[in-house]
């Protein structure tokens, strides 16, 4: 049972920091960014060198954690923030949907780069091989990772909330995602908030790439996707544009999933995502507008 | 002393052009009440000055600083303060969070803390009802509370001028006065420019200074809102009557 929620938890944890990274962005220029999970995917590659066999050749992967995680969050930041000032920026005024086509096309040459420097097969890698050694917490024994993805995530969530509430730069941050025309006119420099947004984006999938190298033991072109898709669905059902409620999806769709799969029958178990889609389907039917509606995204009166 | 200057300004949207080369001088401390019945290209104007909106052509300057295609944030930091129409809280945020965005711009500067609580203090001075629902979400305040937040707001700002889209929509006559009343006595206290866009020309005669009236995108009269009243040559001016 305990292992349940564990799992839960854990799983909930990187749909709900994959969720938090794309609401930032949504949130202050109405941009759903789907090359989001190929800064993942960017960021763990970043710690190996270019090469095409399976055997990855470590550069930065065998760096103590203390300089492993900074080195790996700053990645994520940087090539996210890179990603807005060279092509974000230009579309920064044209409709949503035009910014998302954009933002496709973006995932697609970071993937494809990726694919050219490394090869599409899946390289096994051992980052912080301790973290892989189980420990028994009231009678549960667990990876000491699932463990520590998940004080990290409420780790990282605090520090997250502290900082949209207790900044200047969060307050600016929420403002903007709030009215965005308006905080301009109140002084607040657009280039700014959103360079932030990119680059605390960029941070959090950083850390998704991290968890999931260690999580999985391969660095994959394709892992950001399945992360990606979990965390948009998250984004959406939570409200979009809503922090709280990308969180919030993030953790309910983790649980679902890993419920469905304890409870549904033998047979119908390869068929999870099919019953975890469906209660999507179900949820936004109820609550088109999501979880939590945001209020920067309604109809004003 | 001119703080506003605007030289044959025209917004175009699309195929619609709603200014039609506007030019304008407004002097530091002077009342200004930009009237015209709906679609005549106020709110437009307002937007071009601001950055908002970009212009098609002319030129803006403001105390003496050409700032035609600045961003509003640029604008806004030169002391021009934009409350636009429908007010514009941010909901989510709490009162005291709504005047603190309108500070953050002068927050490179020394001593930026102590001052923004003496101007906190003051626009709490002015609105006392702000003060008491300070750590109140913003978006629940009643819509006179709204108006008198987002002036508030503007003055956080530290606001050389306060260009102001019509303060009276959706109040009930009365809140409408007090917010007048407000701001009249704020204009006088700290020598604001004030540049108030108004459907009707009801609110400029009885407050007086200066008023211009805009019909399809120009200025077609320009004088003294008490002189101009509410006489024939205005109504005429107003519904273009002279066009029969």
């Amino acid at each position: 049972m305990l292992q349940i929620v564990f799992d839960a938890l854990s799983l909930g944890s990187l749909y709900a920091l994959g969720a938090l990274g794309i609401a930032l962005i949504f949130g202050v220029m109405r941009l759903v960014n789907f090359a989001h999970g190929d800064v993942i995917a960017f960021s763990i590659f970043a710690l190996l060198w270019p090469s095409t066999d399976a055997m990855a050749i470590v550069f930065a992967g065998n760096l103590p954690w203390f300089l492993l995680i900074p080195f790996v969050l700053a990645v994520g930041a940087a090539i996210s923030v890179l990603c807005e000032i060279v092509v974000f920026r230009r579309f920064r005024n044209t409709n949503p949907a035009t910014m998302m086509i954009a933002s496709f096309a973006l995932g697609f040459v970071i993937r494809y780069f990726l694919l050219m420097l490394y090869s599409s097969r899946p390289k096994s890698i051992s980052l912080l091989p301790i973290l892989s050694q189980p420990v028994e917490i009231f009678g549960a024994r667990l990876p000491l990772l699932q463990l520590i993805t998940i004080i990290a995530t409420m780790a990282i969530l605090f520090g997250l909330v502290i900082f949209l509430r207790r900044t200047r730069f969060g307050l600016e941050m929420r403002a903007a995602a709030e009215n965005f025309s308006m905080a301009r006119m109140l002084g607040v420099r657009a280039n700014r908030v959103i360079m932030g947004a990119f680059a605390l984006s960029g941070a959090l999938a950083g850390a998704i790439a991290l968890i999931f190298g260690i999580q999985t033991g391969t660095a994959d072109i394709q892992m950001g996707g399945a992360v990606m898709l979990m965390a948009f669905i998250s984004t959406v059902i939570g409200g979009l544009g809503s922090l709280a409620g990308a969180v919030l999806a993030g953790f309910l769709l983790g649980a679902a999933s890993v419920v469905m799969q304890v409870i549904l029958p033998v047979d119908a178990r390869p068929f999870r995502d099919a019953f975890v889609y469906g209660a999507v389907i179900l949820v936004l039917l109820f609550r088109p507008q999501g979880l939590i509606a945001a209020r920067g995204t309604k109809e004003r009166v | 002393m001119t703080l506003l200057n605007l030289v044959d300004v025209s917004v175009r949207y699309s195929r619609l052009t709603a200014v039609r080369g506007v030019s304008l001088n407004l002097k530091e401390g002077e009342v200004l009440f930009v009237t015209g019945p709906n679609g005549a290209g106020k709110s437009s104007l307002l937007r071009a000055i601001a950055g908002v909106t970009p212009t098609a052509s002319g030129h803006v300057e403001f105390d003496g600083a050409e700032i035609t295609g600045r961003t509003p944030e640029d604008i806004a930091r030169l002391g021009f303060s934009m409350v636009p129409e429908g007010r514009e809280v941010f909901g989510s945020l709490t009162i005291e969070e709504n005047l603190l965005v309108g500070a953050g711009m002068h927050s490179r500067k020394a001593g930026w803390k102590a001052e923004t609580a003496v101007d906190l203090e003051s626009v709490y001075n002015t609105f006392p009802i702000l003060k008491e629902r300070r750590n109140q979400q913003a978006g629940l305040l009643s819509g006179g509370q709204q108006q008198m937040l987002v002036i508030g707001r503007a003055l956080m700002t530290r606001p050389r001028l306060i260009a102001i889209d019509e303060p009276s929509l959706g109040l009930a006559p009365n809140i409408t006065d007090q917010v007048y009343e407000r701001l009249i006595a704020l204009q006088a206290e700290r020598k604001l420019t004030l540049l108030i866009v108004e459907q009707s020309s009801t609110r400029a005669v009885m407050i007086g200074g200066r008023m211009i009236l805009m019909r399809s995108g120009q200025i077609v009269l320009d004088g003294d809102a008490r002189e101009l009243g509410n006489g024939e040559a205005m109504q005429a001016a107003y519904f273009g009557y002279e066009d029969h």
